[in-house]
């Protein structure tokens, strides 16, 4: 395993950090470099700003020197870490482009709650990773500014809609990174980049921020090299928001320790297999490397048992009814009249929305805007709105109703291996199914994350997901770390 | 045939708190443009709404005091359109579930004379609920520009059942919900500074029919005047058109304060679709009993009921509580002064004449007043105790109004007061009398007026400042003697 400062864990650069076998600046240089030197093939970035990260890396050394000269040991345990965000949440005097014309040459003004509390936590934010324009898509081709590369082929994608993220991240260019996830945005690109991604329960981290696609839907999490990395991340962003009233009031467990305490407490899990995500349109390969991750499960003593999530069949159609509808709404605001990108041609008021929407906006964003205003038209909001709602009532009944008998359950993160640039990119429907298993969780408001779980023949990663109980990370993670600790899949590296 | 309009308000009243609906920042009027705004009033990328209780607070307020009944959950959503004074190009509002349905608004419709109450009646309410207003277009010669300072005030929508039936009635409406609305510190409803805006739906059907007539949505109505002219126009061209053999065509008119007359905006066809749905960004808030007990502990007394009470607690008549009760702080004013002398009459009297002249040419607000109740009440015990004369009294009333010096000090500065050394006067009234054999005799034979014989004498030792009641008396008194 290569030792490359840019390939190291959270935990593991925190040790040196605190050693002072390297500095922040150091640290820092090393992932500029090494950014500087892939991102031409990868292409994870929007945009970066050296400079900046540099003077963020320079203040997190000298507090730490302050930290030192005091005799106090470094609370923050982020300290001097740089985490990529994901260009759809706004880092103060950055661009915010969501990856649209739309926003090509939009500043935004305020930190996104997660990233101040980032920074609370020593990070260096770093970077403004690609992604499918406003996060509509699952393979970071729908960017306005050209699509990632998947670093494990640089011919296939990285997955999406933070593929950037996920990309990024593989390729040594972040220590860890933000992603969203609205439908599976986070899971998938983790999963077809073998990284660790975690999608928290809606609710657990502040929205404000982030730029909204589905406000019922999305939510905030980490992509990392490690369960624990995630896990720190996650401690750092979450917790109740008073500029977020989506945000609960509930009290933010010190993850870390969470996971130690179960691990030794030798608790034996209880994971749910539903049926209902082994079924047609799993790719062989990926079918069995998350059969053997959940016999590596039995081997720990795990309980494993099949169970039912009867209302699977309708989680893609209320979905894309649910995440339309919002998103027309959500996307009105980006008219060309007090920022974004404005018509030269025209002539009034009318016109400016017209134009300026028609120029601004990708063919899949106007997909679904147009979608969206469809399903909530008068005459037809019972028949469509109305009634995902109840399906999503029924699909969150179904987890729940699980989660009598299991603790998690445990799933393919997404049913194929990264596929080609262009192979789905004619056939939205083909596109939206890639979103099969991941869907459901944010239809029922659930955490779930995707681990890396071996690779295809041909070297291509592929993701398990596990899918927790509401709010309980904790144990979502320690179940997740479990798997981590009997693997060695992080020691595979892409060739680049 | 004669015809019946049918008419419902729909009004829009901008609710007084210290911040914008969904946003911390301060909500205003006549501030630079753009300069009450924020990432949220803006609608910047990432940002969301956070619900302002002190909104809810008062929309609960105003629906307690008009007897509405109370949402349990105060639930939001969005109304899709498109329009430059909307950042978000929607607004959030309540649909299906307003925070408040029912209740009516007490009215007093014209008398037969200003002096005379008019006749009592309540104006059913269909609900009222809580939304966010926009911002406002200038347009110039060839640019147009917003000003989001407006954007994001917390305005309730206050929906009347179609029960109007006149231009007049709907002036006495407006009138006394805006009556309640400043006595619950809810708005100030100035319309100038657009606190209160109006629309009207109005229909006309043959009298005594029940069915609706098509009703035509009158926009622009921009004063309480304009209410009353713009449906009374729209009202007569409706006639008209019918009578002509017309029918009435379902639109939205504009109508113009200044020429009287009213165009189409937009017909049917043209109505908005607005994609109604619930804010994914604003979780349902329960109401519960706690919280409406807490808000019922700070309604006051609503407006007619305290004219009523005045009437018969004081004595006062409706010409004098019809002036006072309108204004919230006037009568709170009045029982204030009325408190500290025990003279209500006199104390009304005094305000509502000399206080609100003086005010009116001063043109300053009552709280500015150097005159306060005490002020008010010295005056009316020492005219009272007759210390004071009634035109000497109205000299001092208009030195303390300019001085903000109490009574007493004005009167000792000035030497306006009656002449009360009893000692003197009665050495007085014995010279004239000593003075005046015949009228003593008159007056002893019967001659009653031969009395003011002596006051003259008296008056002229007193150099004018003695209370003629008092010399009369103590003339009474000696001569009786």
């Amino acid at each position: 395993m290569s030792q490359e400062l840019f390939t190291l864990s959270i935990g593991e650069l925190s040790a040196r950090l605190q050693a002072g076998s390297v500095s922040a600046v150091e640290l820092m240089q090393a992932v500029i470099d090494r950014t500087k030197e892939v991102e031409p093939r990868v292409h994870a970035f929007n945009s970066y700003d050296e400079a900046d990260a540099l003077a963020q890396a320079r203040a997190s050394d000298e507090r730490r020197a302050r930290a030192k000269g005091l005799g106090d040991a470094v609370k923050r345990p982020l300290e001097g870490i740089p985490v990529g965000i994901k260009d759809v949440i706004s880092v103060a005097g950055q661009p915010l482009t969501a990856s649209s014309r739309m926003l090509a040459n939009f500043v935004s003004p305020y930190d996104a709650t997660a990233v101040v509390r980032l920074r609370e936590a020593g990070a260096i934010c770093w970077g403004r990773l690609n992604l499918d324009e406003f996060a509509m898509g699952s393979s970071t081709e729908n960017s306005a500014f050209g699509p990632t590369s998947n670093p494990w082929d640089l011919e296939r994608v990285p997955g999406g809609s933070s593929g950037g993220s996920a990309a990024a991240l593989a390729a040594g260019e972040a220590i860890a990174t933000l992603g969203s996830d609205t439908g599976g945005s986070i899971r998938q690109p983790a999963a077809l980049c073998s990284v660790v991604g975690l999608k928290p329960t809606y609710g657990r981290v502040s929205r404000y921020g982030l730029i909204a696609f589905a406000s019922s839907l999305d939510q905030i999490g980490p992509f990392a090299r490690t369960v624990s990395d995630a896990a720190e991340i996650l401690k750092a962003i979450s917790g109740h928001d008073r500029r977020d009233s989506t945000s609960v009031k509930l009290e933010v467990p010190d993850y870390g320790l969470g996971i130690e305490q179960l691990s030794r407490s030798g608790r034996r899990w209880r994971l749910g297999i539903p049926k209902e995500y082994f079924g047609e349109g799993l790719d062989p390969e990926v079918g069995a490397a998350v059969e053997a991750a959940i016999a590596e499960y039995r081997k720990m003593g795990c309980e494993v048992r099949e169970v039912s999530l009867p209302h699977t069949k309708y989680a893609v159609g209320a979905y894309y009814i649910i995440a339309t509808a919002e998103c027309s709404s959500n996307l009105a605001r980006f008219d060309g009249i007090r920022y974004g990108h404005r018509s030269k041609d025209a002539t009034d008021a009318l016109d400016i929305y017209f134009k300026s929407r028609a120029e601004g906006f990708g063919q899949e964003v106007k997909r679904r805007i147009i979608l969206g205003t469809y399903v909530l038209s008068s005459g037809y909001y019972d028949a469509y709105y109305l009634r995902a709602q109840k399906v999503r009532t029924l699909i969150r009944r179904d987890f729940l109703e699980a989660y009598k008998e299991v603790d998690a359950i445990v799933t393919p993160t997404s049913p194929t291996p990264a596929f080609r640039k262009g192979e789905k990119a004619a056939n939205p429907l083909a596109m939206y199914l890639n979103d099969i298993y991941t869907i459901g969780v944010n239809l029922a408001g659930l955490p779930g994350m995707s681990l890396p779980c071996g690779f295809t023949r041909a070297g291509l990663p592929i993701g398990l997901q596990v899918i927790g109980q509401p709010f309980k990370e904790t144990e979502l993670l320690a179940i997740a770390s479990a798997y981590e600790a009997r693997t060695d899949w992080r020691s595979r590296q892409p060739r680049l | 045939m004669n015809y019946e309009a049918v008419i419902g308000l729909e009004v829009h009243v901008q609710v007084k708190t210290r911040s914008k609906m969904f946003t911390r920042v301060a909500a205003g009027y006549g501030e630079p443009p753009n300069t009450l705004t924020d990432p949220v009033v803006l609608a910047l990328p990432g940002t969301l709404p956070v619900m302002n209780k002190e909104a809810i607070d008062k929309i609960i307020k105003a629906g307690l005091l008009l007897g509405c009944e109370i949402a349990a959950v105060c639930k939001w959503d969005r109304k899709n359109y498109f329009y430059p004074d909307s950042p978000k190009n929607y607004q959030i509002s309540q649909y299906d579930q307003p925070i408040c349905k029912g209740g009516s608004v007490e009215i007093e419709l014209p008398g037969t004379a200003r002096n005379i109450m008019g006749e009592h009646t309540r104006i059913a309410l269909t609900r009222i609920h809580l939304e966010e207003d926009v911002g406002k277009l200038n347009h110039g010669d060839d640019v147009s520009l917003v000003d989001y300072n407006r954007a994001g005030t917390p305005l309730m929508e206050i929906v009347s059942e179609p029960v109007i039936r006149s231009a007049d009635e709907a002036f006495a409406y407006l009138t006394a919900l805006k009556t309640v609305m400043i006595y619950g510190d809810i708005s100030d409803c100035d319309m100038e500074k657009g606190q209160l805006r109006c629309d009207a739906n109005i229909s006309i059907r043959p009298e005594g029919s029940s069915v609706l007539g098509t009703k035509v949505e009158l926009k622009n109505l921009n004063s309480f005047s304009f209410v009353r002219d713009g449906i009374s126009h729209e009202i007569k061209r409706q006639i008209a058109v019918v009578q002509a053999g017309g029918t009435i065509a379902q639109e939205t008119r504009d109508y113009d304060g200044q020429t009287g007359a009213s165009r189409s905006l937009r017909s049917k066809e043209m109505a908005h679709d607005y994609r109604y749905f619930p804010d994914p960004d604003l979780m349902p808030v329960e109401v519960d009993e706690e919280w409406k007990a807490k808000i019922r502990a700070t309604c006051p007394e609503l407006p007619f009921d305290r004219q009523r009470r005045l009437q018969s607690q004081y004595s006062l008549p409706y010409t004098i509580t019809s002036v006072l009760v309108p204004d919230r702080e006037l009568a709170d004013y009045f029982e204030e002064a009325a408190r500290l002398c025990g003279k209500p009459q006199a104390a009304a009297n005094w305000i509502a004449n000399d206080l609100l002249r003086e005010l009116g040419a001063s043109k300053n607000p009552l709280v500015e007043s150097k005159v306060t109740p005490a002020h008010v009440a010295g005056l009316v015990k020492m005219v009272d105790a007759g210390a004071l004369l009634s035109n000497a009294a109205k000299e001092v009333f208009t030195d303390m109004f300019k001085t903000g010096e109490l009574p007493e000090a004005v009167v000792a500065r000035r030497g306006l007061g009656a002449q009360t050394n009893l000692d003197e006067l009665e050495r007085w009234c014995s010279e004239a009398i000593a003075a005046n054999a015949k009228s003593v005799a008159d007056f002893k034979g019967g001659k009653d007026s031969a009395i003011n014989a002596f006051k003259g004498p008296v008056m002229r030792a007193a150099k004018g400042k003695a209370d003629p009641k008092r010399v009369d008396e103590t003339l009474r008194r000696l001569l009786a003697q």
